[in-house]
């Protein structure tokens, strides 16, 4: 029998490994249902990858409290109501339904937000106590610019799972209002769009871009409209909707057609945001004064 | 004492000698750079993220370090059977367990020193200030952290039959202690009895070596730990040390060394 020669065999082992892996990658990319799965990382993590984004966002949560965070032993749930990700969207919120100017005493949600926080109670023994020395104890927010250090951990976020929304929302407000980064804000709010394209919340963030920063009254329109037909088609239907996203994409279209003189589709906007406002007399007494301003023009 | 010192410099000379420190040293430069080459929306500033996983690779591989060293000083004596002649020198066995103890807190310490000069680099060349004494603090806390793990380790060289076992079962029972020694009074207190009392006497047992870790403090840029709760903290440390190094050597008087 002839002896096959080691470097012969090598090279025949080479040769299959490589057609082997040339067909598996064709076939590993659809082994997710999700269209993104081209990354070597994303073939490798799977759907696994999304439990490592949850933790990256959570891990930019816990910047965002400079270390200071519950731990699985501190609390049954994740703090719900933390300021990065939607004290703002309730500060704009009731900033255009109430049209009102925020002042020192003016505390949305900071209460609910420190008590959910007060995690540390009185030390249970000397360990407990002496031991809160060495970590961080104290209740603080990134400010000042700092508040760029949550970034990396959105984007990595959003690397290992594109499908998560929220990621893309929330590394936008802070790029946007607090970095001065519209463009960056921008371009990344576009780039989760192409990862979700019927996404209402990034077609309404990429609306407040386009309002807030351009001026561009035209786009901001047909963002928010298209925003707000896919709100109707995704969540309409559901036993509990998005309410506070249709309530902020109502708002602001209301805002920009009351700007532009547009006093009766504000009215129309206004009538959906009373029926899921928390405060829908403030809302009547808006309607009833755009009313009267319609009721007066030629 | 001179014994205990010469032995010890055995361990060290061994530190440079071998791969294990530079591999991880050259493994936790390549990362922290690569990841500080990141662009994250064409701002330089960030820096938290780095001084995280800078942080965090020096923890990994300091716990290597230590665990690997001290794990096969005793059995590799053994196996080679040169602890015979050293035996004879004379030197004692209390000397042997203190020399090698002494050797491999003193490698860890000189290990730890090149890091946090790394880390220092990296994080001043970004930030621009340097609060050099919190990182004196933190590369403390960290030194007594490795000693109490190296004396556990070296205890467990002498009661386990492989160097193998011995560092993964101290690996496992160290980062258990890092993740959930403090949160083992409230699981104690959610557990009914007889359970609640076993836990807590677990809870006040084992070494708090959390209190070590100061990365948070470091990483989110906060104040100074006091230094009386810092010297408190290192006799706490030093009396666990001493604690195992004494079981250590009880285990050790009574060995047969003979493989």
């Amino acid at each position: 029998m002839m002896k096959a020669s080691p470097p012969l065999v090598l090279a025949l082992l080479l040769a299959v490994c490589f057609t082997v892996a040339t067909s598996t990658q064709r076939h590993a990319l659809n082994w997710s249902t999700r269209a993104q799965a081209d990354s070597v990382l994303k073939v490798l993590l799977g759907d696994g990858r999304r439990m490592f984004a949850n933790h990256f966002f959570t891990q930019a949560d816990v910047t965002f409290h400079s270390g200071y965070y519950p731990s699985i032993f501190d609390r049954r749930e994740k703090p719900s109501t933390s300021p990065m990700q939607s004290g703002h969207d309730d500060h704009d919120d009731h900033e255009a339904e109430a049209g009102h100017v925020h002042g020192e005493h003016c505390n949305h949600g900071e209460d609910a937000h420190e008590k959910e926080m007060a995690f540390l109670n009185q030390p249970r023994d000397w360990i407990e106590r002496f031991g809160r020395h060495f970590f961080v104890t104290d209740h603080t927010h990134l400010a000042k610019g700092r508040e760029r250090e949550i970034l990396p951990w959105l984007r990595l976020s959003a690397e290992l799972d594109p499908q998560r929304v929220q990621t893309y929302t929330v590394a936008a407000f802070w790029l946007r209002t607090q970095l001065g980064k519209v463009a960056e804000a921008e371009e990344f709010l576009r780039e989760g769009l192409r990862a979700n394209p019927q996404s209402y919340e990034i077609l309404f963030a990429l609306g407040q871009v386009r309002y807030d920063h351009h001026q561009d009254v035209v786009r901001a329109r047909n963002l928010w409209e298209v925003a707000l037909r896919y709100w109707k088609e995704q969540e309409s239907g559901k036993p509990e909707p998005d309410l506070s996203s249709l309530r902020e994409i109502t708002l602001h279209l209301a805002r920009l057609e009351e700007a532009e003189g547009n006093w009766r589709r504000a009215i129309e906007h206004l009538k959906v945001a009373k029926m899921v406002s928390p405060q829908p007399e403030l809302l009547q007494q808006q309607i009833e004064e755009l009313q009267q301003k319609l009721a007066e023009s030629p | 004492m001179n014994t205990v010192w010469a032995l010890s410099g055995v361990v060290i000379k061994e530190l440079y000698r071998r791969k294990d420190f530079y591999v991880l040293l050259v493994l936790t430069g390549l990362i922290t750079l690569a990841a500080g080459s990141a662009n994250f929306f064409n701002d330089a500033k960030i820096v938290v993220y780095l001084k995280d996983l800078c942080l965090l690779l020096i923890w990994i591989s300091a716990l290597v370090i230590a665990v690997g060293t001290a794990a096969r000083q005793i059995p590799a004596e053994r196996e080679q059977r040169t602890i015979f002649p050293l035996l004879a020198k004379p030197v004692t066995r209390w000397q042997v367990i203190l020399g090698k103890f002494l050797g491999c807190w003193l490698a860890c310490g000189l290990a730890l020193v090149v890091f946090y000069a790394f880390f220092v680099v990296v994080t001043g060349s970004r930030e621009h200030h340097w609060p050099l004494l919190n990182y004196f603090q933190a590369l403390w806390l960290q030194w007594i952290m490795l000693g109490v793990v190296i004396a556990l380790v070296l205890f467990g060289s002498i009661i386990f039959s492989a160097p193998s076992a011995n560092a993964t079962i101290c690996i496992v029972v160290v980062v258990g202690i890092l993740l959930i020694g403090r949160h083992l009074n409230k699981v104690a207190l959610q557990q009914p009895e007889p359970l609640q009392t076993l836990i807590y006497v677990v809870y006040f047992l084992i070494p708090h070596l959390e209190w070590y870790d100061v990365r948070d403090l470091i990483v989110y840029d906060h104040a100074l730990i006091s230094w009386w709760h810092c010297g408190l903290a290192t006799l706490y440390g030093a009396v666990y040390v001493l604690l195992f190094l004494f079981v250590a050597w009880l285990a050790f008087r009574r060995k047969r060394l003979s493989v």
